[in-house]
C-alpha cells in the first residue's frame, strides 16, 4: 500500500498539473516565461515572511508576488531599462533578500532545499485544501476570461479596438499566475515551478494545431509528468520537484521526435 | 449622400497625439455616419494609422475628444503577426472577439474568397490570403463601424478590385460606417463618400471631386494625382462589367 504522505503528494500534484496546463499555455503564448520565473523567485521572500509573521505560506507568497508584479509595472513606466533586465533585477534581488532574511530565522527549523526543489513529505491536509480550492478558483476564472484574454494574446490592438478591454484581463492573468505559484511551491519548489508551466505547454505545441488542443495536451503531459516524477521520487528517494521536471523533459524530447516525423510527412 | 437622419457612429474632435514630445497628429477631426465611407489618405508617416487607432481608443492619452456611439466595431489593423508558439487556425481566429456560428464564418470567408483556408493554420497563409482572412473576420461579426487600415495590401490586382467592391457592398448591405485607409487613390476617389487628406494635420477634406482640385492635395500628391478621378471613372466603367462578380474562383 502507498503511504499517506505519498497519496497526499499525488493528489496535490494532480491538482497542480490541472492548473499549470492551461496557464502555462498562456505563459508560453504571451512570452511570459521569464516573468513567471521572476514571480517564482520572489516566493522565497514570501515564505520567509510567512514564517516570520506566522501566517499561511500560500497566502504570503501570493501577496509578495502580487506586490512584485505591481513594482514591475511601475519600473516599466519609470525607467528605460529593457524588460528582461528589470525582471532579472527583481528576480534576484527578491531571492537575495529572501535568503538574507532566512539567516535571521535560525530559531525556526527550516529546510531551504525543500523550498527550492519541492518536498513531497511536506504536503499536509491543509496544503491539499489550498491547492484544490485555489486551483479550482484559478481554473474557473481562467475559463470565464478565456475569450478576452485569448483575443489580447493574439493581438492587443485588435482586442482593444473591438472592446475586449485587454489591460483589465492581462492584469487578472498576472494575478492568476501569482496565485498558481503560491499554491504549487511546496510540491515543485520555487526554482522549478516555471519549468512545470513551460515544458508541458512547449511539448503540447509540438503535437497540436489549435489552442484548445494545446491546452488539453499540456494538461495531459503535466499529469503524466507528475505521476512519473512522484513515483520516481518515492522509489529512488530523489527530490520531488526535479523528478517531475525531468519527466516533463523526457516527454518534450519524445514529442520532438514525433514532431519531426509529422513535419517530414508534410514535405 | 448627405443624410441628416443617419446615426453618427464616431466623432473625433481636435485630436492631437504626442509620442516622446513629438506630435504624430495635430488637431484632427472627423465624423462617420451609418452607410458612409470616409477615407484617410496621405504620405507615409502622415498619421493615418495613428488617427485610426485614436478613433478606436487604442491610443488613449490624447488631447481632444473621441466619442464612439457603437460597440459593434470591426478592425483590420495594418500589421498583425501571430507567433509560431500559438497554434491557431483560420476558424479559431474568425471568432476571436465574438462567438460566431459556423454559417456566419463560412459566408464571410466565402465573400473574401478564402473559404478553402478555413482549417489552415494562420502562420501558413500568404500575405494576401491573410489580408482576406482579416477582412472576413472583421465583417463576419456584422459591425456597425468598420475600420480598415490598408486592407488590401499584398492582395493580387484582380483581388484588390474585388475586395474594394466588396467593401462598398458591405457598407450598403450592413449600413455600417467605414473608416478606410488606403494608398490607392483610384479606388479611394471612386468608392468614397468623404476624403480626408492627412499630413500630420488635416490638409484638406471633402468629397472626392472637390478634394482632387484642392491646391494642397496637388502639393502633396503631385499634379498627376488630380487627373485620377477622370482616369478612374473610365477604368471603373470598363472593369466593372467584367468584374461584377466578387467570386474569386470564377
Amino acid at each position: 500500500m502507498l503511504d499517506d504522505f505519498f497519496i497526499r503528494a499525488l493528489i496535490a500534484g494532480i491538482g497542480i498539473s490541472l492548473v499549470t496546463g492551461p496557464l502555462g499555455c498562456f505563459v508560453v503564448w504571451r512570452r511570459l516565461s521569464f516573468f513567471a520565473g521572476t514571480l517564482a523567485h520572489s516566493a522565497l521572500l514570501g515564505v520567509t515572511m510567512a514564517l516570520f509573521f506566522e501566517i499561511n505560506i500560500a497566502f504570503s507568497v501570493f501577496i509578495i508576488s502580487a506586490v512584485l508584479a505591481i513594482l514591475l509595472l511601475q519600473l516599466q513606466k519609470k525607467t528605460k531599462l529593457p524588460n528582461d533586465a528589470l525582471l532579472g533585477l527583481l528576480a534576484h534581488a527578491s531571492l537575495a533578500v529572501g535568503l538574507v532574511v532566512i539567516g535571521f530565522l535560525t530559531s525556526i527549523r527550516f529546510d531551504v532545499m525543500a523550498l527550492l526543489f519541492g518536498d513531497i513529505l511536506a504536503v499536509n491536509q491543509n496544503d491539499l485544501f489550498v491547492i484544490w480550492l485555489g486551483g479550482g478558483l484559478i481554473l474557473i476564472i481562467l475559463k470565464l476570461i478565456w475569450k478576452p484574454l485569448f483575443a489580447s494574446t493574439v493581438n492587443y490592438e485588435l482586442s482593444e479596438a473591438e472592446g475586449m478591454k485587454p489591460d483589465k484581463f492581462n492584469a487578472i492573468f498576472t494575478i492568476l499566475t501569482a496565485a498558481l505559484i503560491a499554491i504549487s511551491i511546496k510540491i515543485v519548489g520555487l526554482l522549478l515551478i516555471t519549468g512545470m508551466l513551460i515544458i508541458p505547454a512547449a511539448t503540447a505545441r509540438n503535437v497540436s494545431n489549435n489552442p484548445k488542443q494545446m491546452v488539453i495536451f499540456s494538461v495531459i503531459f503535466g499529469l503524466i509528468s507528475v505521476l512519473v516524477g512522484l513515483f520516481t521520487s518515492l522509489k529512488i528517494n530523489s527530490a520531488s520537484g526535479p523528478s517531475i521536471i525531468t519527466a516533463t523533459l523526457l516527454l518534450f524530447i519524445i514529442s520532438l521526435i514525433k514532431f519531426k516525423k509529422v513535419s517530414d510527412l508534410k514535405k | 449622400m448627405e443624410n441628416k437622419n443617419k446615426k453618427i457612429l464616431l466623432k473625433v474632435e481636435n485630436a492631437s497625439f504626442y509620442l516622446n514630445n513629438k506630435a504624430l497628429i495635430k488637431e484632427v477631426s472627423l465624423e462617420i455616419k451609418q452607410g458612409e465611407i470616409v477615407t484617410l489618405i496621405g504620405p507615409n508617416g502622415s498619421g493615418k494609422s495613428t488617427t485610426a487607432k485614436i478613433a478606436l481608443g487604442v491610443y488613449k492619452k490624447i488631447e481632444g475628444r473621441v466619442r464612439r456611439f457603437t460597440e459593434r466595431i470591426g478592425y483590420v489593423p495594418q500589421k498583425i503577426s501571430v507567433d509560431w508558439t500559438l497554434p491557431i487556425r483560420v476558424i479559431d481566429f474568425m471568432s476571436l472577439t465574438e462567438d460566431l456560428k459556423n454559417d456566419q464564418i463560412n459566408v464571410a470567408l466565402n465573400l473574401t474568397g478564402v473559404e478553402h483556408l478555413k482549417n489552415k493554420s494562420l502562420s501558413n497563409l500568404s500575405g494576401g490570403e491573410f489580408q482576406r482572412v482579416l477582412i472576413a473576420r472583421a465583417i463576419a461579426k456584422k459591425p456597425e463601424l468598420l475600420v480598415l487600415d490598408e486592407p488590401v495590401q499584398g492582395v493580387d490586382f484582380k483581388g484588390e478590385i474585388a475586395l474594394y467592391e466588396l467593401i462598398k457592398k458591405i457598407s450598403e448591405k450592413l449600413n455600417c460606417g467605414i473608416l478606410l485607409i488606403s494608398h490607392d487613390l483610384h479606388v479611394v476617389m471612386s468608392a468614397t463618400d468623404f476624403v480626408i487628406c492627412l499630413n500630420g494635420h488635416v490638409c484638406c477634406s471633402g468629397k472626392p471631386h472637390t478634394v482632387v482640385k484642392d491646391e494642397k492635395y496637388k502639393e502633396l500628391f503631385g499634379d498627376r494625382a488630380s487627373n485620377i478621378l477622370s482616369l478612374y471613372e473610365h477604368d471603373h466603367d470598363h472593369s466593372h462589367s467584367a468584374d461584377g462578380s466578387i467570386d474569386q474562383k470564377k
